[in-house]
């Protein structure tokens, strides 16, 4: 029995339909990632997970308890912690624990052990309003908060967007630090890079999965030759690129553009030739792995094409 | 030094909020025309700056100009003559694609006439023509980005300041909005923005990070890289935003 199962589950609002079918199957102690965009259906899928929501049709059960059935029960295993910041403003770092800690009819010292290095960052706070710390603090005030009570499945809706690259890296070395500890972790995010610290993952785009998988495995079904194509000056070289007869798509990549090339088409230093020729200097092509980034593109069109 | 060739001085521009001191006597110059990233750890002080550059916070001390306008005396004229964007807040999701453009025209003292032709040119730049009756919040967040960006452009701003335009974004629509940027720095707007993309601080001319208050470092890309051994911006911003002590 897997920690997450989700049958074809479906949820529409209004004319909106912000589930179509979605199925998972999330192993216990796995760091499972839903990676999309905003609008991809990310909160609609936790909200039914964590019992907040109805879905439409399908079902989903959570530690094998069903999520409308046994919505009670789930609720005593799981940790949510929401996209948007929803402790209590007004109350104090240790009043916000304690309330959520007594809400679980636990206490904080019962379960201080599950939350210490966490906590620890944040305790010589612990008499200042949460309505008064900084970003990166309320993240851990509030993982705590979905720690205290020790559940086995852990939610985390987008816990690291608006956040800076460093406090990302900080939250991602935690959650590794919680799934040692044997709990299973569902997390969302709108940051791709953050796609290959997950154990496997699904790519969502508008109720949809696209794609599900290692991100290794996801990446090596990768369908074209990629090149990275550098030079200068950079954004007219883009647009070079795209009016380039033979290749098939070219978007940025930080210093980098990312060209996808059919196989057996056109050689990395045919290509430098040509750009050369066209009045690019410090041109620099070579051939590369694809990211995650680069198959959420491709598995987005390839989705777009069908429906 | 040039006023002619820098569009934002500043010098030694601090705020204090009691005892804190969010920005601490930072002083930069942003060139006419290029493309100017802001980056910064959560809390070192971007918001509040920004605030400041756009006219909308006082200096507790220090100040400088933003297209020739005193960051301490001419707060009104600098709100009129910047553009600004934002994920958070740009468009009014319940009104029409057109009515956004009335709205914002006339904010910023565009006649009718002008308002019209503006929108014309622009629903036919965006590609937009047929949607001008849809309401905003019915459009795809990349359409709405497209627009919101277009119409802070409106009233033909020297400068735009963009803060986190592309939050959230789909990975493709995130490029193309790239591109309307680098579209309109090529026509000669300049470009100030703040993300969490360290992919697109590459693709600014030049980066300022801020740390704990102050600029840690302002270079081109390129040159940051090789000063910090590192291959990429977010090798550079790691290391800059570990030193930080605040949080």
């Amino acid at each position: 029995m897997g920690a997450i199962e989700v049958t074809t589950v479906s949820k529409r609002y209004g004319t909106c339909q912000a589930l179509d079918r979605i199925s998972l199957d999330i192993q216990r102690g796995e760091i499972y990632g839903l990676i999309g965009p905003d609008g991809a259906g990310k909160t609609t899928l936790f909200r039914i997970l964590v019992t907040l929501l109805l879905p439409d049709s399908g079902s989903a059960r959570v530690e094998g308890l069903d999520v409308v059935n046994d919505f009670m029960a789930i609720r005593q295993h799981i940790g949510y912690m929401p996209g948007r910041f929803s402790l209590y403003q007004d109350l104090t770092v240790a009043e916000n624990l304690d309330f959520f800690a007594t809400m679980f009819g636990t206490t904080v010292a019962e379960n201080y052990g599950n939350i210490e290095e966490i906590y620890a960052q944040i305790e010589p706070f612990r008499d200042r309003r949460a309505g008064k710390l900084s970003g990166g603090m309320k993240q851990k005030l509030a993982l705590c908060c979905a720690l205290v009570h020790h559940p086995s499945v852990l939610f985390l809706d987008e816990p690291t967007t608006g956040v800076d690259a460093v406090s990302r890296k900080d939250f991602w070395n935690m959650l590794y630090r919680i799934r040692e500890s044997g709990v299973t972790i569902l997390v969302s995010t709108p940051y791709m890079d953050e796609a290959s610290l997950c154990d496997r993952i699904s790519l969502l785009q508008k109720g949809r999965i696209i794609e599900t998988g290692t991100p290794a495995a996801i990446v090596a079904q990768y369908p074209h030759r990629l090149f990275g194509v550098s030079g200068k000056p950079a954004y007219p070289l883009l647009k070079f690129l795209r009016r380039t007869p033979g290749l098939l798509r070219c978007f940025s990549f930080g210093s980098e553009h990312h060209v996808a090339v059919a196989p057996g088409t056109i050689q990395p230093a045919e290509l430098t030739t040509q750009l050369q020729a066209a009045g690019f200097h410090d041109v620099v092509v070579r051939e590369i792995e694809p990211n995650i980034e680069d198959c959420f593109m491709e598995l987005a069109k390839e989705e777009r094409q069908e429906s | 030094m040039n006023p002619n060739t820098d569009i934002i001085v500043v010098d030694e521009l601090t705020k204090k909020f009691g005892d804190f001191t969010a920005v601490d006597h930072i002083s930069f110059r942003v060139h006419r025309g290029e493309i100017f990233g802001f980056l910064g750890a959560n809390g070192a002080g971007k918001t509040t700056a920004m605030k400041i550059l756009c006219g909308l916070s006082r200096p507790s001390s220090g100040g400088g100009t933003v297209n020739g306008y005193d960051l301490n005396r001419d707060q009104e004229k600098i709100k009129r003559h910047i553009g600004y964007m934002s994920q958070k807040f740009s468009l009014y999701a319940d009104l029409k694609v057109w009515e956004n453009i009335r709205l914002f025209g006339g904010i910023y003292g565009l006649s009718g006439k002008r308002i019209r032709e503006k929108s014309d040119a622009m629903l036919h730049y965006l590609n937009m023509t047929d949607l001008r009756d849809e309401l905003v919040g019915d459009l795809p967040l990349g359409w709405k980005q497209k627009l919101a960006f277009s119409i802070a452009l409106i009233h033909d701003p020297a400068i735009v300041f963009l803060d986190e335009p592309t939050g959230g974004v789909d990975p493709e629509t995130r490029r193309l909005f790239w591109d309307l940027i680098c579209e309109a720095a090529e026509g000669g707007t300049t470009i100030f923005v703040t993300t969490h993309y360290m992919d697109e601080a590459e693709y600014c001319d030049r980066v300022s990070i801020m740390v704990d208050g102050v600029i840690a470092d302002l270079d081109t890309p390129a040159a940051l890289k090789q000063r910090y051994g590192a291959t990429d911006m977010d090798a550079v911003f790691r290391q800059l935003a570990y030193r930080a002590q605040r949080e």
